[in-house]
């Protein structure tokens, strides 16, 4: 398991080194240092020198680093990796360098908590918050209250103390889909899936136990049940089977390269959903050559679009995108000459967009019930969201 | 809070001086600066040793961050100051007695990490209590302080017979310290000598029901040790995968993967096929999912799945579409992924594969770009109706001239030659074009290859391998070795175009050469040359057997293990963690009546099937010697000690330990 932790800087300074085993020693810090932080072509996430390996996850301007000397579990390493990092976020507000030095005392009693002899344990930010917590003084507690902070770390339930009260129960339902999207450069559709998450965020006192349904074939005859949960649960569900409706929108590039001078650029889009809906934030990233000396865009009605050379691309932005509307760009490219031929990968054109209520798998919440031994009314509210995955199109 | 200003190298002297400071200090603030200055240091790795008796003083503060910093403290430096250490006793023997469970855990867990002889002594009998404290939280840190104990001193565990007690906690009425002492006794079977974990199917029922009560991570150390079940009733194994099905569908993908771990063992304990197809049914929507997740994760499934898929081709086999590359992947994650497409291709879906690689060999990184090639190459050899179409993408990636694209497409298509001779001689006269641009010695070795099978037909062969010999003596000796053999096929098949090189090269390749190799092949086609021309010709142009991309699968024996180390760093590998572990105890698949002998146990039939019950009745004899479990009253939950692997080592002598190396620079280069 777990040997050690490190979180380092980008210069690959030391900010937080903890030992949990004895088959290590801290000069191993220096080792993942010269291996990894000052190589300049790292491509694993895992390296192996000996019997020593070393996992990291980057994260700002932050290397998070375990280490360890036998056939460790790797998902298990990278979830803890990425669990402290959403600590962090819930701690700090950001997980950065200065969040980290400016808290690492605290940062030191989470990781004695949440790792014991490399072994991941309670890591929920709700309970560790009730008693590792960054306000001054707060040390000496009654025993009742640790005792119930104990069975809280320890229950099936550790992520929500028992005795919670609103006033007003409420529980609101995001279903936030993302849509994945690859598109050959002869508008055969290669990959296009959604991937959601439902999340649930409750008001509610108690422990109550939630039900929702979804219209979806699979999960029909068997509700997901999960317990409710003041914070964020990713509880993915399941739904592979579901079909992909529809395209959300299709976009026809026609890019030339006339010649090793100029490349010209027309592309259209079109939003196939609803016209009752709108999509917000539509940013497309149309890229350019790297040798582009000056870029030229045309927008009809939507949105505006610029050049943007530092990312060597076109960035047009069409801030709301009526359903069933359509609109094209076309621009041209000047090269300049270069002395060395660098071929030019041609990245795909990326973008990205929100279209509030709707699903583009058409998923929807059919309801929502929520059981308490009170019987109390509660309000409930579902919003829907689908944005853009990873959506990219060839040309 | 602005910590930060406490990263700055410290001063011993200043830092003993403020520790003793006699200023008025009511609330302690000025006392937790200096610890914080102090542990910033230790973060930096300056030596805050010299420290010690002032830091001893520092215990008594009733604060409770300050004591933390304090315990940070003697874990980092008590090892190099054993003596200093034991002033610490008289606090932690405090600690442990406090009513508050936090404080008592707290004290525990530090004592643990403080492997001083004379802490341990003085642990052992407050971790005997708290092992049965009445807060599960104090019991769940004293589980693990067991493990924390045995790496220190195994017999000191035995004698005061902690695996006893913490094998109680197995039945203990909270799932976390369930999880922890089963996560404890997982490592302690793993690295002993003579206890070996072993669950039977009441126990292994028991930690499934435990299970859904569990946090992540208590899930995932369950599930690690169902690895130690092994089912005696096919019926028993599928009921057992059954109910571990829903974890598949956690959102923390290392539940998900140590899943598919114990589904896939407990599959090869099953008889019925229709039972494990259903389960393939269920593992491919999980995996595709990982696939969301952060690249690391994604990195750890993509292995993975390549193991999955190979010995369960059924999984994930209409699923080829979500492991195309996205343009901003990581490296590793695309590379991983083309892996699993080249092994998912079929005849049905090749077209759409094969599009798709002609588009990463229009890439930019250079490792991506040739790993695509190759895989155009190997996909013409593995799907014969593809050859075709195989063919004409690697002719127009030649054509683009670039250069390791035309050297990496060479390699490849000498394979193609190979596999489907007289096929498609035709390109050669394009390949011929690309002679001069080959300075990678394994695609100057395939085009001499290719110039030396074919040299009745290229006109020029003897010109082209003439330029070749030119540099003879400096080439690396696989380019030296084809150089020759191919001289000598031409010399066989076309006398007088061959004539003038021939002597030069064996004179070169017997005379010139360090090699015992190329010297020895010199000579053996020499002698043929000058007694036998016809047995010459019969050795050097021998029908070749055929070649497949079967040859580029796993080892079955290794697949087998492998699948044993789902999620962990052998998986990614995909080498047996004894080649990179020391002492790593080897784990293959545990004989029992229903174990299903399937393709690796056809490899290995030869070997004689080591006889369980002798196994078990020493195992038991063992148990009974040592630890004496059914004597107790305890209900017999499982937990066996001897070594069950003796006998088996013995019968199966090609355990890979003769493998083991040094593994750095063989894993480094992933």
């Amino acid at each position: 398991m777990i040997s050690a932790f490190f979180i380092y800087n980008q210069k690959g300074e030391v900010l937080i080194s903890r030992l949990y085993r004895h088959d290590l020693k801290r000069s191993v810090a220096d080792i993942f240092r010269i291996q990894v932080i000052s190589n300049t072509d790292v491509r694993t996430p895992i390296i192996t020198l000996g019997s020593t390996s070393f996992f990291h996850v980057r994260h700002e301007n932050l290397y998070i680093v375990a280490v360890t000397k036998w056939n460790a579990n790797a998902a298990l390493v990278f979830e803890f990796c990425n669990r402290v990092i959403n600590i962090g976020k819930a701690y700090f507000g950001k997980f950065d360098e200065e969040a980290v030095k400016n808290n690492f005392v605290v940062i030191y009693e989470l990781l004695d908590e949440i790792l014991d002899f490399g072994y991941p344990q309670n890591s929920e930010t709700d309970t560790l918050k009730l008693y590792i917590t960054t306000e001054v003084v707060k040390s000496e507690r009654a025993v009742e209250d640790s005792s119930k902070i104990t069975i809280q770390a320890t229950g099936a339930t550790s992520w929500r103390r028992s005795d919670i009260k609103y006033r007003k129960n409420e529980a609101f339902i995001d279903v936030i889909e993302s849509v994945n999207l690859l598109i050959s450069n002869t508008g055969t559709v290669l990959r296009a899936d959604v991937s959601g998450q439902i999340l649930m965020r409750a008001y509610l006192s108690g422990t109550p136990e939630c039900k929702f349904g979804l219209n979806d074939k699979l999960l029909l005859d068997k509700d997901a049940v999960m317990k409710s949960n003041p914070l964020r649960r990713p509880n993915a569900v399941e739904i592979d089977d579901c079909q992909f409706h529809q395209c959300v929108k299709l976009v026809h590039p026609v890019v030339n390269e006339i010649g090793r001078t100029r490349v010209e650029y027309k592309i259209n889009i079109k939003a196939n959903f609803s016209p009752k809906l709108y999509a917000h934030n539509v940013v497309l990233k149309i890229p350019t050559p790297l040798n582009s000396a000056k870029v030229e865009v045309k927008v009809g009605a939507g949105g505006k679009a610029k050049y943007a050379p530092a990312e060597n691309c076109i960035i047009w932005k069409i801030p709301r995108f009526q359903g069933q509307s359509e609109f094209s760009l076309s621009g041209e490219a000047e090269l300049s000459a270069m002395t060395h031929k660098k071929a030019w990968s041609r990245p795909p054109i990326s973008m990205d967009f929100q279209v509030l209520m709707f699903t583009s798998s058409g998923l929807l919440v059919r309801f929502l019930k929520v059981f308490e031994k009170s019987g109390y009314q509660s309000v409930k509210w579902v919003r829907y969201m689908t944005k853009a995955g990873t959506y990219q199109i060839r040309f | 809070m602005s910590d930060a200003k406490y990263f700055q190298r410290g001063k011993i002297q200043e830092l003993r001086a403020e520790l003793n400071s006699d200023k008025r200090d009511p609330k302690h603030t000025k006392k937790k600066t200096v610890m914080k200055k102090i542990v910033a240091n230790m973060t930096m790795g300056n030596d805050m040793s010299p420290l010690f008796p002032d830091i001893i003083n520092v215990m008594n503060v009733p604060i409770l961050e300050i004591k933390k910093m304090v315990y940070l403290y003697l874990i980092n430096y008590a090892r190099s100051k054993p003596d200093m250490a034991m002033m610490a006793i008289t606090m932690f023997i405090k600690d442990v007695e406090d009513p508050n469970p936090l404080i008592r855990a707290l004290a525990i867990r530090t004592m643990g990490y403080i492997q001083v002889e004379k802490i341990i002594d003085c642990l052992i009998d407050p971790l005997s209590h708290c092992l049965r404290d009445q807060d599960p939280y104090v019991r769940k840190t004293a589980a693990i302080c067991v493990a924390k104990l045995y790496m220190y001193d195994r017999g000191l565990v035995e004698s005061e017979r902690l695996i006893e007690k913490l094998r109680d906690l197995l039945n203990d009425p909270n799932p976390t310290v369930v999880a922890n002492a089963v996560a404890a006794l997982t490592e302690i079977s793993e690295r002993s000598d003579d206890i070996q974990l072993s669950l039977n199917l009441s126990v292994a029922s028991k930690l499934v029901t435990a299970l859904n009560e569990c946090s992540e991570w208590g899930q995932t150390y369950i599930l690690e040790a169902l690895m130690y079940y092994v089912p005696q009733d096919s019926g028993n194994a599928e009921l057992l995968a059954e109910r571990i099905t829903p974890r598949l569908q956690h959102a923390n993908s290392a539940v998900v993967l140590t899943s598919v771990k114990v589904i896939v063992y407990l599959m090869n304990y099953m008889e019925k096929e229709e039972d494990i197809s259903n389960l393939c049914r269920k593992l491919s929507p999980p995996l595709v999912t990982l696939l969301s997740a952060e690249p690391e994760v994604q990195y750890v499934a993509l292995r993975n799945i390549l193991l999955v898929i190979q010995k369960r081709p059924e999984v994930l086999k209409n699923d080829m579409k979500v492991f195309f590359c996205k343009y901003n992947d990581p490296i590793y994650v695309k590379m991983a992924k083309l892996e699993i497409m080249f092994c998912l291709a079929n005849a049905g879906n090749v077209d759409q594969v094969l599009s798709e690689l002609k588009e990463y060999a229009a890439e930019v990184d250079v490792d991506f770009v040739r790993k695509a090639v190759r895989s155009i190459g190997r996909l013409a050899v593995k799907i014969e109706s593809a050859a075709q179409r195989c063919i004409a993408a690697l002719i127009e990636l030649i054509e683009t001239k670039v250069n390791y694209v035309v050297q990496e497409a060479i390699v490849v298509i000498k394979d193609i030659f190979r596999k489907y001779p007289n096929q498609y001689e035709s390109i050669i006269g394009t390949l011929c074009e690309n002679l001069d641009n080959l300075d990678e010695p394994e695609a100057k070795a395939a085009m001499i290859w290719i110039i030396g099978q074919y040299a009745d037909r290229i006109e020029n062969a003897d010109v082209l391998l003439d330029d070749f010999l030119y540099t003879f003596l400096e080439e690396p000796v696989e380019v030296q070795l084809a150089l020759l053999t191919a001289t000598v096929k031409l010399f066989i098949k076309r006398p007088t175009a061959g004539q003038d090189l021939v002597p030069k090269v064996l004179k070169w390749a017997t005379e010139e050469v360090d090699n015992p190799d190329l010297r020895d092949r010199g000579y053996v086609y020499w002698r043929l040359l000058s007694t036998d021309p016809a047995a010459a010709k019969a050795v050097v142009l021998s029908e070749k057997p055929q070649i497949s991309t079967e040859t580029d699968n796993m080892e079955p024996a290794l697949l087998d293990e492998l699948l044993l180390h789902v999620s962990s760093l052998a998986s990614i590998y995909h080498k047996s963690p004894t080649t990179f572990i020391s002492n790593y105890k080897p784990r293959y698949l545990m004989p029992s009546p229903v174990l299903q002998r399937s393709r690796s146990s056809q490899f290995e039939s030869n070997l004689p099937i080591p006889q369980t019950t002798e196994v078990q009745e020493q195992k038991e004899a063992t148990a009974a010697n040592r630890l004496s479990f059914n004597g107790n009253g305890y209900d017999f939950s499982g937990f066996q000690t001897g070594n069950p692997y003796a006998t088996e080592v013995v019968n199966r002598p090609e355990i890979r330990q003769s493998q083991v190396t040094g593994g750095a620079d063989l894993l480094l280069d992933l």
